[in-house]
Order: structure tokens, then C-alpha cells, then sequence
């Protein structure tokens, strides 16, 4: 692994501490280096610690990195708060134009007060301080001011030339001010090379709706809510160039059900939305599944319960994903691993529900969501489409002569095909009652039985794509197993783990429901202990595993819920203490 | 042309004089009269005795959620803009559970048609007082009579500034048909709230009681459904007991002509497929 820099900037929310780290982060990117953002941040506008972290390196990067080298401080809390993650030796570098900074002696780390705010109004305007910060970072980072152009043209060019002119002059200023006072360097690696590669910064939020465009979805209905709000905002920039539909609905109740209709006319559409909004969604999600609707639902998972911490990461809506709804449904539930997953899970979460004509959810979270990232392109190829069994006007005429049965409960797979309205000889009522094969509401009890076993036949044997992917040697005694986002985090910390000399492999799952039972097991041969590692409280994807797989003796919790990512660190001690190092190796 | 036998559904399952048939009867022959074919039109009803309509009419149904039809209603149409949409319910379920949706659909503008069956009544769950209830109503719910307001549709309806607001009674038939008729063709929302008697549990709001208190516009040339300010007077000064075309606005522009990029074919009909250059031009803002 190629050497790597984490670099930090925090103040008071509002102060722009965002659009730095951006700036930087994207300006890194474009030089053709590959970064891995966080931001932390608050539920509230002004005022408030919020710090945004980039990891950057010569080659993709799956988690936001333990480390930071560089700090920038625009506040004493920036400081305070994100003490720990400084290494030894590294730099903090804090706005001496407006405070003192004080830190504590446990480490060797450089104190550099550099007067970003004074330096900024000599360059024509305070409000430039983030500029400032940006040059002094690449000094540090050895990185010309020149090549941070094109994006303060981007960012500033359509304020006119002059305004990118000063903050040229700016960022200049910070970096020859930091050249003539310290010798600390962190400079980044070489620069990778990305011949071949498509070298895109996307964030998981962005490939989510990015995936429903290319998976056909033509309408979106959705509240606005952290952490998937963005989704929202990338389908409004794209989709009417498709002629697809956004509609901010008034509610989550509302959105479901209009992604439903759309459904049943035909068009695929979505909802996407965080836990509050998901659990008002849970009695139309029977309807989807009780009606055959297909419909997408993406849950951007944030901590709960309730309104939890709304700008903080958690993947505790597994259970509700998987139990949700009053009576029993078939579903779908697909667990995004990476930002490559998310584009391409969403796309397929159409094929899956045109086919299966039962809700799918993607379950991402605000840690896949939100971070940006460099990624070496998107599986566009792998894109395909499946509609499912819809039938054609010829069709539906010919099988009138006989009487057209939209719930047929004798088709073998238990997926009877579709009419869509507009169509000639398919008229059918779609309903949340019981009903009979054409669509009549009924209550006789052999009815009944043989459309609840029909609906429930639908996902047996379901085979669609890998649900568990495995990383590690084949005999490896112990596993760290997971869900989702914490893919990368776990994959990282699997490689730490194996240098370290303990042979571990990594089991995760990109789809939770129908449970991939026998990949799971295949995976499970020859593990002695298993560590489950999950962002919740209580365990789910560990009882999952249990009441679908058993293993009881087998799995082990390493659970985090106080709405921070997993760190590296955590999940390397966390194994450290659940497998006994040399007794199986 | 479509008649009045194509569109026969299953027996319709109301109590015999139920006033949801009149309500079934005259959505038939409006759509018979405006030459729909019964699988253009889509009837999304809620849960109720009302919402049962879907099932009775002969085209093609969602029978959706309790005071849920209209957002499903909405992207019906929108997913097919060739489809005459009908959503359908009673009072419990657009003005108690389904309220916020209602205000929503007049802010949209989107071309459906709402028909509410008020009743007065929680029908299909034996008898409970509704958002329509008069104060003082006696139900299973209210023993010692209502204490609450009941809702006002009709006034609500024109302070959100409902794109059309009509009110019909389904002991007239003749009357309902072309209200209906109009609603259909109103381009935008448009909303029909029908007085249909719940015959079984409320005993004051019945087909006498309409029939000695209604006044109907259609007897007074001079009124101007036009005139919103005029409308609302009107509505209040009758205390709600009235039927007509209480307002339109024929000039508002719909929410799928006003929708940036919205095609003018059918959403279901397009091509899901994404093209090579499609992805290039994607791609690229990924840079
Ligand atoms: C979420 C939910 N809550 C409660 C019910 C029970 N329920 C069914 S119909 C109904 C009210 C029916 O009254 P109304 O909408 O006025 O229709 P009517 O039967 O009078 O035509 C209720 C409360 C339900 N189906 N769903
Ligand atoms: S209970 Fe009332 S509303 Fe329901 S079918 Fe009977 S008469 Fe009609």
C-alpha cells in the first residue's frame, strides 16, 4: 500500500468549513489522486463543531482512514475534538487571527497559528480564509497553487474572472506564507496512473440515483430528509432531460403510495427516504406486496430511533427492512457495499421488482451516502432489463377467450403476468384485500391460502446475483462478517489483519433478503468464529444469520451505535479480542 | 363506443339504497357519455364502503389504502397521461385519514378527477361519527353527540383555490352525470363531492333530508362558478346544502404542463434505455 495523507478541517457550522473541504477534496481528485471524504456535521445551520475529513492516496480508498496528519482549525473545539485522530508528528494549523490555540503535550504534534483571516482581507476579502487554508495545505501536501485552478474556476468562474483571481491570489499567499515559516511535509504520493481508468468522484447518494436512471426509473417521489435528500437532488438535475418526473411529495405516506400508482401504470418509479420516513411507509409496502406492485424504496439508514441523530450514521433499519408491515410479504432486500453497488443494486432493484412484482429496498446509510469518493468508473455495461412478465394486447386477446386472471394462483412460479392500464383485455382491480385470481376482494378460506402461498412462492429459490461476497483464504478460521457500508472498513481492516499474521477472511452481504442461506453457509466452511460487525445496538444482522443460518455458537458482536463510522482501529481490536491469535493458526 | 354494458362489473356489494350506487351509476354513464372506453379509465378508490366502487366499475381499479387514492391516483396519471383518473372514497377517508393529500392534489393541479362519497358516516366500519359529522351527530363514536366542527369541503376546497368544485347529490342522478362529465373534462384537479346516503347508519342526513334542504345552482342563471370570492359567499349563506358547479377556473395551467421536461407521449411508453452517449454525457459530470 502506497503511502497516504489524512487531512481534516472543522469549525463552527456555517463558516464554510464544508465548501473547503470540498474544494480541496475535489481539487485532489481532478490532480488524479484518489480520495475518500467524511463530513461530520450537525442538525442544526450555525454554530455547531462540523469538520470534514479527505483521505487521500494513490489508489481507490474504501474507508475515510483512522488518521489525520493535517488539521486545519478554524475553532479551539476543532482542536479539542478531533485530537485523537492526529498521529504523531503531525500539524495543526489554526486561525491565529482569532484565537489562541492550546493543546494538550500527550503527543508530539506541530502547533502552526497562521493568520488565515488577515491574510485573506489583504487579498481583497476576509470571506478568502478558506482559501488561505487551502494554500497552506498545499504547501504542506507539496502541491503547486497552480493546479488548484481549474476548480476555483469552476467554483468562482461564474462570479466573474476577477473574483477567481483573488482567490488564486489567496490560496497563493497561504502557501508562500507556510513555505517561509515551517518544514513540516506531508507530501502525497506519487501520482497514480490512470490510464485506462475512468477516474470519477461520486458519492453513494449521487450512483443511487445515477442507478435508477439507468435502471429505468422515470418517476421519483420523495420528502426531503437527511440523509437522502441528495438522491433527490441528482434525479431533479437529471431526469427531465428523460422525461422523468420528481415529485416533492407531502409526505413519506404519500410518496410510497405515488410510487405504487406509478408502478401500476407501468413506469418505474422509486421513493427514497431515512428511517422516519420509512417507517411511515411500512403500511404501503404491504399494499405493494399483497397488490403484486412492484416499487423501489431506497432507505439512506441514519441513527434512531425516532428523529436519533439525523446527520449521524447507523445501520439499525435492517430488521425494519426485513419484518416491516403488518402480515407477511414477499420482498427484496438489497444491502449496497460500495458506491459501484449502489448504482448498480439500484438499477437492478427495478429488474428485480418487475420481475418478482414485489417491493425491493436498497438499504444504504448516510456513511455510503454522503461520503464522496474516487472511483475507477461505474459498471455501466452490466445494466440490463428485465420488465418481467408483461403481457401485449395480443396476448391479453388471447387469453380473454378464457378469462384473463391478473392473481392467477396456478401459475407454477407463482408470478402471474401483468396488464397495464390502457390496455384492451386486461382490465383488473389491484388491491390490498385478499382477493380471488381476477381481482375480486374474497374471505373463503381455500382462496385465501392458495394466493398467500402463491405470493410467498414467488422468491423461493431466489438466485439473482451473489449476495455474499467473500474476500480472504478459503480456510481461514475465523471471518469478519457484515452488511453494506462497512464493506470497506472491514476489507481494510481484514488486510491489516492478515499482515499482522491472522488469517481472517471477510464475508459480506450486499443482499440480506430472500437470505443467500447457501452461499452464506459455503462461505461459513471451515470459520470457527465469526465476528458481526454492524452500526446497531442490538445485533440484527447477527440474529438474522442465527435464525436464518444458526452458527449460535459461532458469531460473535462487534456492534457501534453512537453515530460515528467504524473506525479501523475498532474492528482490528475488536478481532484481536474475539480470535485467539495462534490457536487455529 | 363503449356503453353502459361495458362497463358492468362484478354486483355491486352496498346495502340495497345505498347512495354509492347513484355515485357507480352516473361515473358509468359519464364516462359512456364522454366516449371513454372502460380501459382508459382508471378508478383508484380508498377504504370504505365508497372505496369499494373501484371493484363495481368496470375498468381498471386500485384499491388502494385507507385515505390513500390520491397520491396513487396522481402518478397514475402522470405515468400515463393518456388514462382518465377517478379516485374515489368516502368522507372518513379523504377528509379524516387522507386529509393532507387533499390539500396537496388542489396545490398540484395534477388532471384527475376526485369524487367523494360524504356520508356523514363511517360507513364500512359499522357507524362511527366522520370529519363530516354534524355537531351533535349521535354515532357509535359519539353517544352524546359530536362536539367537533365538521370539516367544510367545499369551503376548504375554494381557500385552496381548487382548480374546479362541484357538489352533487346521488338522489340526482341526472345532475351527478354531467358534474362528473365536467369534472372529467375540467383540465387540472377537479373535485366532486357527492351527498350519497349512508342508509343503514346515520338516519338525519338521508335522501328526504336532501331533497327538502338542497338548493341547486343550476336553477339560478345568475350564478358565476367564476367568481371565487362570489363561490365561497354562496357556500356559506347555504350552509354547505347546496349542488352545482360551485367554481372553475379553466385557465389554470395543469402540473404536467407546467412540468419542466415532462413529454407530451405517455411516461410509459418511453424507451428505459440508456444510450452509449447517454452514459458519456452522465459520465462526464462525474469528472
Ligand atoms: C389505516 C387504517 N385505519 C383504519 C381502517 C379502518 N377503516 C376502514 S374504512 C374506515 C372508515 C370508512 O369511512 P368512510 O371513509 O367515510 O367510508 P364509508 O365506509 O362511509 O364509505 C375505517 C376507519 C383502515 N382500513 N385503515
Ligand atoms: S353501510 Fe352505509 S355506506 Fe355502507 S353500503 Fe351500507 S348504506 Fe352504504
Amino acid at each position: 500500500m502506497g503511502s497516504e495523507v489524512g487531512w481534516k478541517v472543522g469549525g463552527k457550522q456555517g463558516e464554510g468549513i464544508d465548501s473547503t473541504g470540498e474544494i480541496y477534496a475535489i481539487a485532489l481528485h481532478r490532480m488524479g489522486y484518489y480520495v475518500f471524504t467524511y463530513r461530520h456535521f450537525m442538525s442544526l445551520i450555525k454554530g455547531g463543531h462540523t469538520n470534514y475529513k479527505i483521505r487521500a492516496a494513490d489508489h481507490v480508498l474504501r474507508h475515510h482512514g483512522d488518521d489525520v496528519h493535517v488539521l486545519v482549525a478554524f475553532d479551539q473545539t476543532t482542536i479539542d475534538v478531533n485530537w485523537p485522530e492526529l498521529v504523531d508528528g503531525g500539524i495543526v494549523i489554526y486561525d491565529s487571527s482569532s484565537f489562541q490555540a492550546k493543546k494538550p503535550d500527550d503527543r508530539d504534534v506541530h502547533l502552526l497559528g497562521v493568520p488565515l483571516t488577515e491574510i485573506a482581507k489583504e487579498a481583497g476579502n476576509p470571506i478568502m480564509k478558506n482559501m488561505v487554508a487551502i494554500g497552506v495545505s498545499a504547501a504542506i501536501n507539496e502541491l503547486p497553487p497552480e493546479e488548484f485552478r481549474p476548480v476555483v474556476q469552476d467554483k468562482f468562474g461564474r462570479k466573474g474572472q476577477q473574483v477567481v483571481e483573488a482567490n488564486m491570489t489567496a490560496l497563493s499567499r497561504g502557501y508562500a506564507y507556510f513555505q517561509e515559516r515551517s518544514r513540516v511535509r506531508f507530501p502525497l504520493p506519487a501520482k497514480p496512473d490512470l490510464q485506462g481508468k475512468d477516474h470519477l468522484y461520486a458519492s453513494g447518494n449521487q450512483a443511487t440515483g445515477f442507478g435508477a436512471l439507468a435502471g429505468g426509473c422515470r418517476l421519483l417521489a420523495a420528502y426531503p430528509i437527511t440523509p437522502a435528500t441528495e438522491i433527490m437532488y441528482w434525479v431533479l438535475q437529471h431526469f427531465p432531460k428523460y422525461g422523468g418526473v420528481v415529485l416533492q411529495a407531502e409526505d413519506e405516506i404519500a410518496a410510497i403510495n405515488m410510487a405504487i400508482g406509478a408502478n401500476f401504470s407501468g413506469v418505474r418509479a422509486m421513493t427514497s427516504t431515512s428511517g422516519p420516513g420509512f417507517s411511515l411507509m411500512m403500511e404501503a409496502l404491504g399494499l405493494a406486496g399483497m397488490s403484486e406492485t412492484p416499487v423501489v424504496i431506497v432507505d439512506v439508514q441514519r441513527s434512531g430511533p425516532s428523529t436519533g441523530l439525523p446527520t449521524k450514521t447507523e445501520q439499525s433499519d435492517l430488521n425494519e427492512a426485513v419484518y416491516g408491515t403488518h402480515g407477511e410479504i414477499p420482498r427484496i432486500v438489497l444491502t449496497p457495499r460500495t458506491v459501484e453497488e449502489c448504482f448498480l443494486l439500484t438499477a437492478e432493484a427495478f429488474n428485480l421488482a418487475d420481475h418478482y412484482q414485489c417491493p425491493v429496498i436498497v438499504l444504504s446509510d448516510l456513511y455510503l451516502g454522503m461520503s464522496y469518493q474516487s472511483i475507477d468508473g461505474f459498471p455501466v455495461q452490466a445494466v440490463r432489463y428485465d420488465r418481467g412478465k408483461l403481457l401485449s394486447e395480443e396476448e391479453l386477446a388471447q387469453l380473454a377467450k378464457s378469462g384473463y386472471q391478473r392473481y392467477d394462483a396456478s401459475v407454477a412460479d407463482g408470478i402471474s403476468p401483468r396488464a397495464l392500464p390502457g390496455q384492451k383485455h386486461g382490465r383488473y382491480v389491484a388491491l390490498g384485500n385478499e382477493h380471488n385470481g381476477t381481482g375480486l376482494e374474497v374471505e373463503d378460506q381455500e382462496t385465501r391460502v392458495n394466493q398467500m402461498r402463491k405470493r410467498q412462492r414467488k422468491l423461493a429459490g431466489f438466485q439473482h446475483f451473489t449476495g455474499v461476497s467473500v474476500e480472504g483464504p478459503d480456510n481461514a478460521p475465523y471471518a469478519l462478517v457484515g452488511f453494506g457500508s462497512t464493506w470497506g472498513g472491514l476489507e481494510e481492516a481484514r488486510a491489516a489483519l492478515a499482515e499482522a499474521g491472522l488469517t481472517v477472511k471477510h464475508i459480506h452481504f450486499s443482499r440480506v433478503w430472500p437470505f443467500p442461506e447457501a452461499e452464506f453457509h459455503a462461505a461459513m466452511d471451515g470459520v470457527r468464529l465469526a465476528l458481526v460487525t454492524e452500526l446497531n445496538a442490538t445485533g440484527q444482522l447477527k440474529q438474522l444469520i442465527r435464525q436464518q443460518a444458526g452458527y449460535h455458537d459461532r458469531l460473535h458482536s462487534c456492534l457501534k451505535f453512537n453515530g460515528d463510522p467504524i473506525s479501523l482501529r475498532e474492528i482490528v481490536d475488536s478481532a484481536y479480542q474475539t480470535f485467539p491469535m495462534g490457536v487455529f493458526n | 363506443m363503449a356503453t353502459m354494458v361495458d362497463y358492468k362489473a362484478e354486483k355491486a356489494t352496498w346495502c340495497p339504497g345505498c347512495g354509492d350506487f347513484g355515485v357507480l351509476n352516473a361515473l358509468q354513464k359519464a364516462c359512456v357519455n364522454l366516449g371513454l372506453e372502460p380501459e382508459q379509465v382508471v378508478v383508484v378508490s380508498g377504504i370504505g364502503c365508497s372505496g369499494k366502487i373501484s371493484q363495481h366499475f368496470g375498468g381498471y381499479g386500485l384499491h388502494a389504502l385507507h385515505g390513500r387514492s390520491l397520491p396513487a391516483a396522481q402518478a397514475v396519471k402522470l405515468a400515463n397521461r393518456h388514462l382518465t383518473v377517478i379516485a374515489a372514497g368516502g368522507d372518513g377517508d379523504g377528509f379524516g385519514i387522507g386529509m393532507g393529500h387533499f390539500i396537496h392534489a388542489m396545490r398540484r393541479n395534477i388532471d384527475i378527477t376526485y369524487v367523494v362519497m360524504d356520508n356523514h358516516i363511517y360507513g364500512l366500519t359499522t357507524g362511527q361519527a366522520s370529519p363530516t359529522s354534524d355537531v351533535g351527530a349521535k354515532t357509535k363514536t359519539s353517544p352524546a353527540g359530536t362536539v367537533e366542527q365538521p370539516i367544510a369541503p367545499l369551503q376548504l376546497a375554494l381557500a385552496q383555490n381548487c382548480s374546479f368544485v362541484a357538489q352533487g347529490f346521488s338522489g340526482n342522478i341526472k345532475q351527478l352525470v354531467s358534474l362528473i362529465e365536467r369534472a372529467i373534462q375540467h383540465k387540472g384537479f377537479s373535485f366532486v363531492n357527492v351527498f350519497s346516503p349512508c342508509v343503514t347508519f346515520n338516519k338525519v342526513n338521508t335522501y328526504e333530508f336532501y331533497k327538502e334542504h338542497l338548493v341547486n345552482l343550476d336553477d339560478d342563471p345568475t350564478y358565476d362558478p367564476r367568481d371565487r370570492v362570489a363561490a365561497l359567499r354562496r357556500v356559506a349563506e347555504a350552509n354547505n346544502i347546496l349542488v352545482g358547479v360551485i367554481y372553475e377556473d379553466p385557465d389554470r395551467p395543469s402540473f404536467e404542463e407546467s412540468l419542466r421536461g415532462y413529454p407530451a407521449e405517455p411516461l410509459v411508453r418511453q424507451d428505459i434505455a440508456l444510450q452509449a452517449a447517454d452514459y458519456a454525457a452522465l459520465l462526464e459530470t462525474f469528472r
